[in-house]
């Protein structure tokens, strides 16, 4: 009996940590969506490819990733969109991927330190901040200068992730100070203060405010234009090198400029 | 035989805050941990958490003992009801308290309308989102005693010719100590720890809602080791109530 328990426990834990590596975590404020995967697909002439991307990337690679599906019978693709950081801290603790898609220069940096990259990164889009406000924009924002206003309640993003370190660079860039109500640790948490109507005005990406037309109103800024962020892309070292290569070079090819341009991305400079 | 699960549950428990230990820098710990924006964190954790227990006992009592003797149908179906925050995943009970309590939802509307004050992002907000999580625990404790107890010497003291509030106060409230004590302890702890529901509901900044779970979140997006020390940090806190305010309920003496 004694043995049966420990065989019982030890296959129970065999299982967990099986189930744990297989999928990509998904830690608090991240989210993983998870293309359904062909039953019995084997590895023959596919397999699957695990995708680890910034959240702002939400839109755009879900899109990308089904025409690449499409394009390479066989492969599924799967995705964890998490902040670019959070990624990071996953990969260097042993996750599995196959490619990164970082939101800014400083994480893929992170990562290619840690030894988890395979090969260089390359950049393939840019960035910038927008204001996010109710429809209609009842408040009148129109500047950056304006999120200064009395009685106006701001959000923006921590200064510890990539949207609040680009905020902070235009903060000092126009000497105007904000005094935001909560910093939020992404720049998703930042768009849905806005859009539930308990934050008048935010600073997120061009491409946050764009995916949620509707939602919220986008309101450009020309500051916005000094501290543009580097998308880069890179294979994950351990990871289905040629696979992911063939993933890299289509998001850098015309069907990912295609789709990025769409959610308002500028080009890699 | 029943030593093995056992020693796995323990292990389960144990060996992640082994990992934590073996995982920090020990040596940096405390210029780690000794920083304006950790002790922010940690006066604004040990307040809000104080302040949600308290609620907890001003509104989680009456409820016990309303669920515990109360008669009427549908008595079973509210007291599941009040366990809900024990099983909401912690994000969803930020979502349900924004769209209660939010600028657009239909309470907050109301009271932004009466004192022009809205409630998110407040310190009042990160203790109501630790109550909500937090009062089960006290609840589900009371009541558990309460019905373990039974009405007898209540109603000795009423036939006795006791009126309800000195039954409730003399012999109600003494039979209950013990189980209060422990429900105080697990509310604070569970709000101490709380995380999710605040992020969402009262949002993060320094010295206003960035509680201490916030603040090791915020740092892993930078230094994990300045995390792994605030999660150090955390855990010693936690034990530290734990073991000053461990009831004696939890030490195996009956009442």
């Amino acid at each position: 009996m004694k043995k049966l328990a420990l065989a019982v426990a030890a296959v129970a834990l065999f299982a967990g940590a099986c189930s744990s590596s297989d999928q990509p975590s998904t830690q608090s404020g991240g989210s993983s969506v998870t293309a359904p995967a062909p039953k019995g697909a084997g590895n023959a002439g596919g397999g699957t490819l695990t995708v680890f991307a910034a959240a702002s990337l939400t839109e755009s690679f879900t899109a990308l990733g089904k025409e690449f599906e499409a394009q390479h019978s066989g492969v599924t693709v799967k995705f964890s969109f998490a902040g670019s950081s959070t990624l990071v801290q996953q990969l260097t603790n042993g996750a599995k991927a196959d490619v990164f898609a970082s939101a800014d220069q400083a994480n893929m940096d992170k990562a290619n330190q840690s030894g988890v990259i395979d090969g260089q990164a390359t950049v393939f889009a840019t960035n910038k901040l927008a204001i996010a406000v109710a429809p209609g924009n009842p408040k009148g924002i129109k500047s950056f200068a304006d999120l200064n206003k009395a009685g106006l309640t701001v959000v923006t993003c921590a200064p510890q992730v990539p949207c609040g370190s680009a905020t902070k660079k235009v903060e000092q860039n126009t000497g105007v100070t904000l005094k935001p109500k909560s910093e939020e640790s992404d720049v998703k948490q930042v768009l849905n203060k806005v859009a539930s109507g308990d934050a008048d005005a935010g600073l997120v990406y061009v491409t946050d405010a764009t995916s949620a037309a509707g939602k919220v109103e986008k309101v450009d800024f020309p500051e916005a234009a000094q501290a543009i962020n580097n998308y880069p892309i890179a294979a994950v070292k351990g990871g289905q090198a040629e696979l992911a290569h063939q993933f890299e070079e289509f998001v850098l090819g015309t069907e990912g400029k295609n789709e990025l341009t769409k959610v308002g991305f500028g080009p890699a400079q | 035989m029943l030593a093995i699960p056992a020693t796995l549950a323990l292990a389960l428990v144990v060996l992640p805050v082994v990992g934590l230990l073996v995982r920090s820098d020990l040596t940096r710990l405390p210029s780690l941990v000794a920083t304006a924006s950790s002790w922010h964190a940690l006066r604004l954790s040990l307040i809000t958490a104080g302040l949600s227990t308290v609620a907890c006992v001003l509104l989680g009592v009456p409820l016990a003992v309303v669920l515990a003797r109360a008669r009427f149908r549908g008595v079973r179906l509210l007291r599941s009801i009040v366990l809900l925050p024990l099983v909401l995943p912690p994000v969803v009970g930020g979502l349900a308290l924004l769209y209660l309590l939010g600028r657009k939802g239909f309470l907050g509307m109301l009271i932004t309308t009466l004192t022009g004050e809205s409630v998110p992002f407040t310190t009042g907000a990160v203790v109501i989102a630790q109550t909500f999580v937090a009062m089960p625990f006290l609840v589900v404790s009371l009541e558990g005693a309460l019905r373990n107890a039974g009405d007898r010497y209540e109603q000795v003291a009423a036939t006795l010719g006791a009126r309800p509030w000195t039954v409730f106060r003399r012999v109600t409230l003494p039979l209950l100590l013990p189980a209060l004590g422990s429900g105080v302890v697990l509310s604070f702890a569970r709000a101490l720890g709380e995380f999710g529901a605040t992020i969402t509901f009262a949002g993060s900044l320094e010295d206003v809602t960035r509680t201490l779970p916030l603040e090791v979140y915020t740092q892993a997006e930078v230094d994990i080791d300045s995390a792994v020390a605030l999660s150090l940090l955390l855990i010693v806190v936690a034990v530290l109530v734990i073991a000053v305010a461990r009831p004696r309920s939890w030490e195996g003496g009956l009442r």
